[in-house]
């Protein structure tokens, strides 16, 4: 009866670990699609958001199915920490699939003149994302907690690109919609960023049962 | 069969050589029966032949009134009844006591190598013959008093009682599960309590039959009362008279010329069987009454047993 | 949420080694039972945790070939000092066993009172009181107050353990220990059983063996891991179950032996 216990957990593990990369490939072809005005991309990536969501549903119910088990220590963690870190993973998916909707409208618009920093923007978040589902499958306690102040720099990028943005709205109001789905894209890889973060919070419970969220001065 | 596939091997419901296999069933079966029938046969043959032989000899008389001299027709066996009763009563003051106290000893209190010999000692002694019993008495106690007695009598029955009751006391004992003694110790009862109040009270009814077996043994012993008791044709006034019992008149009747005096012998065999049937069949009444509620706690306590329980038929008592 | 447990330590064990001829089943055990609370032990089979519980009150001695090394204190007193008697501990120590074992020949109040009565009780009003409050305090009494003189046989598995529980409790002992008291119950009597040693942890002292960890988990407030004769690790059940600080702990909970 353990043999099965245990296979259900790595039936756990690997349904996780498909899904992160799912994940991640979402969140790269969305801001490609993005940067590169790719029309066809921006719509592979909506079509792909599904089996994302599915990912999140069949995990849910694999964990359930474990908790009836009453599994303890590092295999109750586990499984909760399954359970928190689909759902971040499926909201990351949504915010790819909005970025890929925003993606779409906008490469059939003409281009916005004006220089943003939005590549790097995408770029941190893209890192973290990375980073996080590597500390995820490497077990990387130290890994996940030096993401979590990085947090900080994609937050405050984004509140540059806002006040831009917002600047350029007001003397070109001809550009406002377009501005609008350039902010919202922003948004999107900041809250990507968050959920990111968020990976990493979990992790850190994972390995060290501490549970670091919300910033409270504990751990 | 429903559900078998057509290529699946027909397995045959009947065997080929059945017929064979039920005539040797009924073979075997008879055999045991008659086995068994032998058993009982003897039993039957000897109940019939006392009744056939003495129970006309069985009246009023017979009960009530001495022996009378030597060739006179008529009298009874009525000091003699009352000689086996006595004796048994008096045999059981030593043998009940001591038995039990000892089969205690053996079951509750463990000195591994010390009870080992005990045990030891006590079977063999069950098996000593008991005229040895009776010469050890004599030598013992009817030389140094001069006399034979109803206390010699008493004496050599109490003391064949003994290794007899204390084995069983202490099997019976035994059967008590550990987990009773082990929760009355818990309780902060005191050892001995919890044997005597716990433990010998749980086993009373395996006690007691085993008191009541022996008795039914010492009951029919003719040859230690030959050299104790001794046998007396009048009334037992003292213990240190010699006294009648059942099996020691039938033994002097039986070997005595006159008929009339073998009559009475076969009466009074009749009379010794139903005493100790009498016995045993107390002993089944008891153990019976109390199957139901008390046996399956003694094998399985903290088993659930309803009150509606039906004793099972045909187990032994 | 940390358990509330009494300040107090009801039994301060210190060393505690005891052999049975030549063999260690126990090895310098040391550890504090919490007054008022729940301690379960846990571990593998063969790994000491009912000799430890009989050391408590004294029943490891019932082997011939026991043998002790090391102190435990009731609240301080030394439970093992020469001039102690092992009757004596085992009125302040009560135990509740595996298998349900109301004595068969008697009734079920004379059950209860039977720890009373052989010590020398005799009040009649005095035993029907303790005899109620016992049967209230093992949750029995509206189930058997009208068939007091029934057959303690008479009563059901999980009843007849509460019995047992109640028979523990009217001698009105400082701790109680319990060896597996539910394994041989069926689910609804264990739930049973276990809501009762949560409500008696407030006036009790409980220690509780069991080999079913999800048991240890709802019901007690510290749990200490046994394994080969040697304490492992001990602490508030919660962390047990889901941090511990030991590997061996980890393995044996998560179930990767044992």
């Amino acid at each position: 009866m353990d043999n099965h216990f245990e296979l259900g957990l790595d039936d756990l593990r690997q349904k996780l670990l498909l899904m992160a990369s799912h994940t991640e490939t979402a969140v790269n072809d969305s801001v490609q699609a993005l940067m590169q005005r790719n029309h066809d991309l921006a719509v592979k990536v909506r079509a792909d958001d599904d089996l994302i969501d599915r990912f999140e549903i069949e995990i849910d119910e694999l964990a359930i199915q474990l908790l009836t088990k009453a599994p303890l220590a590092s295999n109750l963690r586990l499984v909760t920490v399954a359970m928190k870190v689909s759902q971040n993973l499926e909201r990351i998916g949504d915010e790819s699939t909005k970025i890929a909707k925003r993606a779409r409208d906008l490469s059939q618009e003409p281009p916005v003149k004006l220089s943003l920093d939005l590549p790097r923007l995408a770029g941190l978040a893209l890192a973290m994302v990375k980073d996080a589902l590597d500390a995820f499958v490497q077990r990387d306690s130290a890994a996940a907690r030096a993401l979590i102040p990085r947090d900080k720099e994609v937050d405050a990028l984004n509140r540059d690109m806002h006040a831009a943005l917002t600047q350029h709205m007001v003397a070109h109001p001809d550009a406002i919609a377009r501005c609008l789905d350039w902010m919202v894209a922003a948004k999107s890889l900041e809250r990507i960023a968050d959920h990111a973060k968020n990976i990493a919070e979990e992790v850190v419970y994972l390995c060290e049962a501490q549970d670091i969220r919300h910033n409270l001065k504990r751990g | 069969m429903a559900g078998c596939t057509a290529t699946a091997p027909r397995v045959e419901m009947t065997a080929s050589n059945h017929r064979w296999r039920k005539a040797k069933n009924v073979c075997m079966q008879t055999l045991a029966f008659m086995c068994a029938a032998l058993v009982i046969l003897p039993l039957l043959l000897v109940l019939f032949h006392l009744l056939s032989q003495g129970a006309s000899s069985i009246n009023w008389a017979f009960f009530t009134q001495l022996p009378k001299p030597v060739g006179e027709v008529g009298g009874g066996m009525a000091n003699a009844i009352a000689g086996t009763f006595i004796l048994i009563s008096l045999a059981s003051l030593l043998g009940v006591p001591v038995g039990v106290l000892g089969g205690i000893f053996l079951s509750e209190y463990t000195h591994r190598r010390l009870n080992r010999w005990i045990r030891f000692t006590a079977d063999v002694v069950n098996g000593v013959p008991s005229i040895t019993w009776g010469m050890v008495v004599y030598g013992l106690v009817v030389v140094p008093m001069k006399g034979f007695s109803t206390l010699a009598g008493a004496l050599v029955l109490g003391l064949m009682m003994i290794p007899l009751i204390m084995r069983t006391t202490e099997e019976v004992l035994q059967l008590v599960p550990a987990g009773y003694r082990e929760a009355a110790l818990a309780l902060g009862i005191a050892q001995w309590r919890m044997i005597l109040q716990i433990v010998v009270r749980t086993a009373m009814k395996g006690v007691v039959t085993g008191v009541l077996l022996a008795l039914a043994r010492v009951a029919g012993e003719t040859a230690p009362l030959l050299f104790t008791a001794f046998g007396n044709a009048y009334w037992t006034h003292r213990l240190t008279e010699p006294i009648a019992a059942l099996p020691l008149q039938i033994f002097n009747y039986a070997i005595s010329p006159y008929d009339d005096w073998h009559r009475q012998a076969w009466a009074g065999a009749l009379i010794l069987i139903f005493l100790v049937s009498a016995i045993n069949l107390g002993v089944r009444a008891l153990t019976r009454d109390r199957f139901s509620r008390t046996a399956p706690q003694i094998l399985m306590p903290g088993h659930h047993v309803a009150t509606e329980v039906q004793p099972p038929h045909g187990t032994a008592g | 949420m940390e358990p509330q447990a009494d300040q107090r330590i009801a039994l301060a064990v210190r060393g505690l080694s005891i052999y049975f001829g030549h063999h260690a089943v126990l090895k310098r055990v040391t550890i504090d039972i919490a007054a008022r609370a729940v301690t379960a032990i846990i571990g593998p089979s063969g790994c000491g945790k009912s000799t430890f519980l009989r050391a408590l009150n004294r029943m490891h001695e019932l082997n011939p070939d026991a043998r002790r090394e090391g102190e435990i204190r009731l609240f301080g007193d030394d439970i093992y000092a020469r001039e102690v008697e092992p009757v004596v501990v085992r009125r302040r120590v009560g135990m509740v066993f595996q298998k349900s074992n109301p004595f068969p020949t008697m009734s079920v109040a004379e059950n209860v009172t039977v720890g009373l009565r052989l010590n020398g009780m005799r009040d009649k009003r005095l035993l029907a009181e303790r005899t109620e409050a016992a049967l209230r305090m093992a949750a029995l009494w509206d189930e058997v107050k009208d068939r007091l003189q029934a057959p303690a046989v008479s009563l059901s598995g999980g009843q007849q353990q509460r019995l047992c529980i109640a028979r523990a409790l009217a001698v009105q002992p400082e701790v109680l220990l319990m060896d597996e008291p539910a394994s041989a119950l069926d689910p609804l009597a264990t739930q049973k059983i276990e809501g009762l040693i949560v409500e008696l942890k407030k006036k009790y002292t409980i220690v509780l063996v069991t080999h079913n960890m999800q048991q240890a988990a709802r019901a007690s407030d510290f749990t200490a891991f046994f394994y080969l004769g040697e304490l492992v690790e001990f602490g508030p059940t919660t962390k047990m179950f889901t941090n511990p600080a030991q590997k061996r702990t980890e393995d044996y909970v998560t179930g990767r032996f044992g």
